[in-house]
């Protein structure tokens, strides 16, 4: 597989143990850069940023506006507010309408980071019970990048999957252990 | 692929004929969401290009002032991160009633549910009397929302959760008057608000003010349009004044770091240093 520049990782229903799984044997000088949207209730204070660094034992953190996006650093969006990635390869917030009554949207991220990123972003669409997803993930495979999809069959909620298999022919269809493995073994292209 | 790179060239292109023709500058905000209200746009006009929906724009201001309507994001609430303003009222207000006359500026005021939250919370603590409130933004419909403040009862329900969360000290409901599904702020919470057409992408600072709340506006503006936006508050802002931000915005990845100092900082307000 040619070299990845970024992952981004979207889920819902089910996200978080899915995310520890996939996020979670990753080797140590991984270097990639991982941006994930995963669904949250509109509260302001989330906990996500820190329960997944204690899980995993790598760096995460919440998604700051104008932050430059760093090697080795996994990113997730805070709940309230839209994720993207800019042009010059930073992020920003915004806080346009819900997608799917979702805020932040993961069509949001996927299709940002296909602008940003073109042959050189990985998608990965996991569980969930929700539409959101598919089309940015089908716009990633349109901007030359890779897509993933877990297996529906291997899914704790299979919605999003499906809906995601519904759009278009992704290059993987994966267990989430098979995803985990993927990832192990991207090669960072800027290396 | 080739499409999508026609799009983004189109995009450019749509921006500078809006600037040339209109004078309204979005050449430095947010790339992301910019291109994502314009594609929403070109759906609800029915356009196939973005080439097509410039042409239209610039031989019809009509369409533009339609146009105006999806680029400016009209988010807002009443009494939004109420812990926000229960630091305004715990923390700033105290130092605010130092001053004999106070002026605040609301920079992107949108349909002015924030104008309305400031202006309640002066009055319960007996400052709206002499206080002056710019409240400023660059989208002509928002204003005029903003003057008339009409809301819809339906989301006054939120915002009396919002307010008494926010330490708000009476009955929601003496602010305003329900008629046929709306509520009608009270207009003499705005005698002492000028409502104004103002850029933060153009314009200049128009008076010393010892207190600027801009809150989620300058996450859709780039590093360079924060910074002039930053820089124009910082103008503003008389020896030691306040700046109050969005719950996401902070001045740390910009050029006026060293300038503002956290006072409240999990509530984002800060104070010219």
């Amino acid at each position: 597989m040619n070299g990845v520049d970024a992952v981004v990782i979207g889920a819902s229903a089910g996200g978080v143990a899915a995310l520890f799984k996939v996020l979670g044997g990753l080797p140590q000088g991984f270097a990639i850069p991982v941006l994930c949207v995963l669904h949250l209730p509109d509260d302001r204070h989330s906990q996500l940023a820190e329960v997944l660094q204690r899980k995993i034992g790598r760096p995460v953190r919440e998604a700051l506006d104008k932050a430059t996006i760093e090697p080795g650093l996994i990113y997730v969006a805070g709940p309230g507010y839209h994720l993207s990635v800019e042009g010059d390869l930073s992020l920003s917030l915004s806080q346009e309408a819900p997608v799917h009554f979702s805020r932040p949207a993961i069509d949001f991220l996927f299709t940002s980071a296909a602008d940003a990123y073109r042959a050189g972003l990985l998608g990965v669409l996991l569980t969930g019970a929700n539409e959101d997803g598919a089309q940015g993930l089908a716009y990633i495979k349109q901007c030359g990048g890779r897509t993933v999809v877990q297996d529906p069959e291997d899914a704790q909620v299979a919605l999003m999957p499906e809906a995601a298999l519904a759009l278009h022919s992704p290059d993987h269809i994966l267990s989430l252990s098979g995803i985990g493995q993927l990832l192990a073994t991207l090669e960072d292209r800027a290396c | 692929m080739t499409s999508e790179r026609n799009t983004d060239i189109e995009i450019r292109l749509l921006i500078e004929a809006i600037y040339l023709k209109y004078s309204y500058d979005f050449r430095n905000y947010s790339g992301a969401s910019i291109k994502r209200r314009i594609l929403h746009a070109l759906r609800q006009f029915d356009c196939r290009t973005v080439s097509a929906l410039q042409e239209r724009v610039l031989h019809d201001p009509g369409m533009f002032m339609q146009l105006l309507q999806f680029l400016t994001i009209p988010v807002s609430e009443m009494f939004r991160d109420p812990g926000h303003f229960l630091a305004l009222r715990q923390e700033v207000v105290p130092l605010l009633r130092t001053w004999p006359s106070i002026k605040i500026w609301i920079a992107g005021c949108s349909t002015g549910e924030e104008v309305y939250s400031m202006a309640i919370l002066l009055r319960e603590e007996g400052l709206l009397e002499r206080t002056i409130l710019y409240a400023t933004d660059i989208n002509p419909h928002s204003l005029e929302r903003a003057k008339q403040g009409i809301y819809s009862m339906q989301s006054m329900h939120g915002y009396e959760e919002n307010y008494r969360k926010a330490g708000g000290r009476r009955d929601f409901n003496e602010y305003y008057t329900a008629a046929y599904g709306n509520a009608i702020m009270d207009s003499s919470l705005r005698d002492n608000v000028t409502f104004a057409d103002h850029s933060l992408a153009t314009d200049s600072v128009f008076s010393e003010t010892q207190l600027v709340s801009c809150r989620n506006v300058l996450i859709y503006f780039n590093k360079d349009l924060q910074d002039r936006a930053l820089g124009l508050f910082h103008e503003s802002l008389c020896h030691r004044g306040f700046l109050l931000l969005g719950s996401k915005e902070s001045v740390d990845f910009s050029a006026y770091s060293d300038r503002f100092e956290a006072l409240v900082k999990p509530e984002r307000i800060f104070r010219k240093s």
